[in-house]
C-alpha cells in the first residue's frame, strides 16, 4: 500500500506499525503525527494515511521543512491555503496578530500595509519586539512572519492606505482583513472596498478596548462583511487597548478569513452534540 | 415595518437614512450603512429613501486596534 511519509510517497507494508516505519525511514524520531494528530508507536497505518515523523533537535532541509510545519493540520487544507491571498490592512494590534496567525496557518501570500514605524507604546499588543523600534511595521512584521514560516509570500508596502491605493493594493486578496486602529481609517477603507472591490470579503474589526468580557466579542456576518468585536468598547482617554483582549479580535478575524478561504470545517458541528469539547461541562 | 440592525423599527412613507440615524439615536461618527445589503454612501443619506420592509444595517466602525 502507499502511504505518505514525510509528504513523500512511499510503498509499505500492509499492516505497518508506526515504530516499524520510523525505524526504516527515520531512526530516532520521537514525534509521530498521522493524518494531523499525534500517535502512538504502535499504531496501524492505513493506505493514504499521512504520516509526519520528527526528530526533536533535527533542523529540517528547507523542502522538508515546508510539510512538517502543517503536520497539525487537518489533512489538504495547507494545499487550499498555500494558494491563498489574503490582505491585511494595518499591521498594529490587530494586523500585526491576524497576519501571524494566518502565517503560521500557511496561508499562501500575504499583503500587508501600514505607514508607520514600530514605537515603545505599541509593544503592549503588538507583535513586535524591542529591538524593532524605529522599522517601518511592515518590515518588522515580515521579519516575524518569515521567522515562524519563511514559505509564506510576504507582500509588504510602507505607505498610509488612501481611497486611491486600495484597489491597486488589496484587488488581487481573496479576502480583506480591516485592521486599523481609528474609526475614521476603518470606515474609509470599508467604504472604499465596498465601493471599488465589491466581490471581495472584508473582515472587521470593531470594538476590543479594554479587558475581560470574553462573551461580549462575537463575530457577525453581514453579506460579504464580517465584523468581529464587541462593536460597542471604544478605545479612548482612560479606555486602553491591551495584548488578550486585541488579541483576540485579530484571531477571530483571522479564524474567519481562514472560514472563508476553505468553507465551514466540516467536523465542527454545533449539531452534534455528543462530541466531546462540548459534552464537557 | 423595516429591520434596523436585527431589531424591528416602525416605517413611514418617506423615511430616509439620516431621519432613521437620529431616531436610533446612533451619533457615532464611524457608521457604514447598508440597505439590504447595498451600501449608501454618507452623501446620500439625505435622499435614500428607505422602504418598507427593508433591512438597514447601521456598522459601527468602533475606534481600537
Amino acid at each position: 500500500m502507499k502511504i505518505y511519509l514525510n509528504e513523500k510517497h512511499i510503498k509499505a507494508e500492509k499492516g505497518a506499525k508506526v515504530a516499524e516505519l520510523v525505524k526504516e525511514h527515520k531512526p530516532g524520531a520521537e514525534v509521530c503525527v498521522l493524518n494531523g494528530f499525534p500517535c502512538l508507536m504502535e499504531h496501524t497505518v492505513e493506505e493514504g494515511d499521512r504520516l509526519v515523523l520528527i526528530k526533536k533537535g533535527e533542523v529540517p532541509s528547507k523542502n522538508e521543512l515546508e510539510h512538517l510545519l502543517s503536520a497539525r493540520h487537518t489533512p489538504g487544507i495547507a494545499e487550499k491555503l498555500k494558494k491563498a491571498c489574503v490582505g491585511v490592512a494595518g499591521c498594529g494590534g490587530l494586523g500585526s496578530t491576524a497576519a501571524i496567525a494566518l502565517a503560521r496557518a500557511g496561508v499562501g501570500r500575504l499583503v500587508i500595509a501600514d505607514y508607520d514605524v514600530v514605537e515603545p507604546s505599541n509593544l503592549n499588543r503588538q507583535q513586535y519586539f524591542v529591538y524593532q523600534i524605529g522599522l517601518p511595521k511592515v518590515e518588522a512584521l515580515k521579519e516575524v512572519i518569515k521567522k515562524a514560516n519563511p514559505f509564506v509570500k510576504v507582500e509588504s508596502h510602507h505607505l498610509r492606505i488612501v481611497p486611491e491605493n486600495v484597489e491597486s493594493l488589496f484587488g488581487r486578496c481573496d479576502v480583506i482583513i480591516e485592521a486599523f486602529d481609528m474609526a475614521d481609517q476603518k470606515q474609509m477603507l470599508v467604504e472604499t472596498a465596498l465601493t471599488t472591490l465589491t466581490k471581495t470579503p472584508i473582515v472587521i474589526g470593531s470594538g476590543m478596548a479594554g479587558y475581560g468580557a470574553n462573551d461580549l466579542l462575537r463575530t457577525r456576518r453581514t453579506g460579504n462583511l464580517y465584523i468581529c468585536g464587541d462593536e460597542r468598547s471604544e478605545a479612548g482617554p482612560g479606555f486602553g487597548l491591551m495584548a488578550p483582549r486585541v488579541g483576540m479580535a485579530a484571531c477571530m478575524q483571522a479564524n474567519q478569513a481562514l472560514e472563508i478561504l476553505l468553507g465551514p470545517d466540516p467536523r465542527i458541528d454545533p449539531s452534534l452534540d455528543s462530541s466531546p469539547t462540548r459534552r464537557g461541562k | 415595518m423595516i429591520k434596523v440592525n436585527g431589531e424591528e423599527h416602525p416605517w413611514r412613507q418617506g423615511l430616509n437614512i439620516a431621519q432613521l440615524l437620529k431616531e436610533k439615536n446612533y451619533v457615532y461618527h464611524a457608521i457604514i450603512v447598508r440597505i439590504n445589503e447595498k451600501f449608501v454612501p454618507p452623501e446620500e443619506y439625505d435622499v435614500s429613501v428607505i422602504k418598507d420592509g427593508d433591512n438597514v444595517e447601521a456598522i459601527h466602525l468602533i475606534t481600537g486596534g
